[in-house]
């Protein structure tokens, strides 16, 4: 579905990221993880448009996204969340979902004056099914910014699905979230993937990585250093050394988000 | 009488003038080209009814459509540029505009006089409405026309699913290009809506004044026309109105009888509204608790 060539970043003299090769099969749930600055955000920010490649390709469904504005990859499929938090934080939550109405179906769905200057039943009743889901729907004419964190990582969620994505890139969702919003987040995620959205899931938590991903890309200085299922990720020499540390395989990181 | 007519077109024009940045200012533009598409459209909708002799409202309509394509010309370089560097960028295309006029000579002989811009002379004789024995209560009633529909358009679409992307492109442009927002053509519709509606106020400007000139149009014009919507909040366009009816109304009419003194409180009483009121006079907060003012006037 997603298929990075050599992909690579520089800013400037920095490598942010080295010739990255990845698959990502329709379906599935895949980890992207590795130390601070080992190139995880540059590449989301690659693959969604943010940033121009230095060099390689990113295809989506065979076709090239090099050179397509975050917009138009958004409405080839690929939609994102941010590291660090970045709704509208003066709109209100049921506004958010509005504005990230932008999928295909509805551009061609909708004439263009009800579009832009009205609602549809059908929008609606789409954004208070999103609302339900992210158990937001109390809170629809509340302003962004005056959620909870752990609302606001929610709604960014929920943003992210009004989108209809094919591919969902998400970036470090579980940060700054207590133990029981993670296991939340979890069931989130596989939902997602149940309803047919592929995963691609940059994350630092490795109980949430360990528990919900079935494949793992690891990356250190831009490199990618290894791949394969989270047991063998595990278990694999280079990753210990560069990431998770001996004490961390001896006392087993796979706690699991059970 | 025909003197407070006068501030009351003068205010009116002047609130369009605010509503064309005030449309910018929501994606996050601050510009200060206005007074360019301003004076755009007060000559070319003075050559139209003087030169073409036009009647007035096709004349207007044209001269809008005129700013509206010169500011849509505009609209695609300023994408590359933000901030203070786009604050820069327009006053440049402001000066183009305004030297531009300083240069224009197009003289012809209407009922043996010779009329039309006359460069440095400014452009005199626009004189549509005083021709037809329009009175200033009907002149007065056609400029508030244009405003009250620019007012309602505004509003109305600042309630719909385009006033909410304008507002997420304003707030944060890499959070509204991933979530499917075309930044490019928000921010060039923003900014062909803005050269429109100041279209409309030049040529209506141009109109009942009877005479412009390059002088009209330089960068105070351009800082009047973006310090209304700070001033009065980007809650809504009533805050336009509003700052437009304070500082033209209160300030530069109120403090006359200061004499050449006044442009000193004018200055302090602007440093002090945005002061004591950053997010603006008229903005969210001040707006709830009038509401609930006048809420409760009505239960008592």
């Amino acid at each position: 579905m997603l298929e990075l060539q050599g992909l690579t970043k520089h800013f400037g003299g920095v490598k942010a990221l080295n010739e990255l090769d990845l698959t990502v099969e329709e379906g599935g749930i895949i980890g992207l993880i590795g130390p601070n600055g080992s190139g995880k955000s540059t590449a989301i920010n690659l693959i969604c448009g943010v940033y121009g490649e230095t060099a390689g390709t990113v295809h989506f469904r065979g076709v090239l996204m090099n050179g397509k504005p975050p917009h138009q990859r958004l409405r080839a499929g690929i939609a994102r969340t941010f590291q660090n938090i970045r709704l509208f934080p003066e709109l209100t939550v049921w506004q958010n979902l509005w504005v990230a109405q932008n999928s295909p179906q509805d551009i061609s769905r909708q004439r263009f004056l009800p579009r832009w200057f009205g609602t549809t039943r059908q929008a609606r009743k789409e954004i208070a099914d999103l609302l339900e889901l992210a158990d937001l729907a109390h809170k629809g004419d509340e302003l962004a910014s005056n959620l909870a964190f752990g609302e606001q990582r929610r709604l960014e969620f929920a943003r992210a699905a009004a989108a209809r994505p094919l591919l969902l890139l998400l970036d470090e969702p579980a940060a700054g979230m207590s133990r029981q919003e993670i296991d939340d987040l979890g069931q989130r995620i596989r939902r997602l993937r149940d309803s047919g959205v592929t995963i691609l899931l940059v994350e630092h938590m490795m109980e949430l990585v360990m528990g919900v991903t079935e494949q793992i890309a690891v990356l250190n200085f831009g490199h990618r250093i290894a791949f394969g299922t989270p047991g063998e990720v595990q278990s694999d020499r280079a990753v210990q050394e560069a990431y998770l540390g001996t004490d961390a395989t001896e006392s087993g990181p796979a706690g699991g988000s059970a | 009488m025909s003197y407070y007519l006068g501030l009351v077109q003068l205010i009116g024009i002047h609130t369009l003038l605010g509503l064309s940045a005030y449309v910018l200012m929501l994606t996050g533009q601050l510009s200060l080209g206005q007074a360019g598409f301003f004076a755009i459209g007060a000559y070319s909708a003075g050559i139209l009814t003087v030169i073409f002799e036009l009647p007035i409202l096709p004349a207007l309509l044209v001269g809008a459509c005129i700013a509206a394509f010169f500011a849509f010309l505009v609209g695609f370089p300023a994408l590359r540029v933000k901030g203070l560097m786009l604050v820069v960028a327009t006053i440049a295309f402001g000066e183009f505009v305004r030297l531009f006029f300083f240069n224009l000579s197009w003289r012809v002989p209407r009922d043996g006089i010779e009329v039309g811009p006359d460069s440095t002379n400014g452009f005199r004789e626009i004189r549509y409405f005083v021709a037809n024995g329009w009175s200033a209560w009907e002149i007065t009633t056609f400029v508030w026309v244009f405003v009250i529909l620019v007012m309602v358009a505004l509003w109305w679409m600042d309630r719909s699913r385009a006033g909410a992307v304008l507002r997420a492109v304003g707030e944060d442009e890499l959070a509204a290009q991933s979530v499917g927002i075309n930044l490019t053509a928000v921010k060039v519709t923003a900014m062909t809506a803005g050269g429109f509606i100041a279209g409309i106020g030049g040529a209506l400007y141009a109109h009942t004044a009877t005479y412009v000139d390059h002088l009209t149009f330089t960068v105070l014009l351009a800082t009047f026309a973006i310090s209304y919507p700070i001033l009065g909040g980007l809650s809504s366009v009533i805050g336009t109105l509003v700052a437009v009816i304070f500082i033209q109304g209160v300030l530069v009419e109120g403090l006359r009888f200061l004499g050449d003194w006044r442009n000193i409180v004018f200055g302090l009483l602007i440093i002090a509204a945005m002061n004591l009121k950053p997010s603006g006079l008229f903005d969210a907060r001040t707006a709830r608790i009038l509401k609930r003012a006048a809420s409760l006037g009505r239960r008592g």
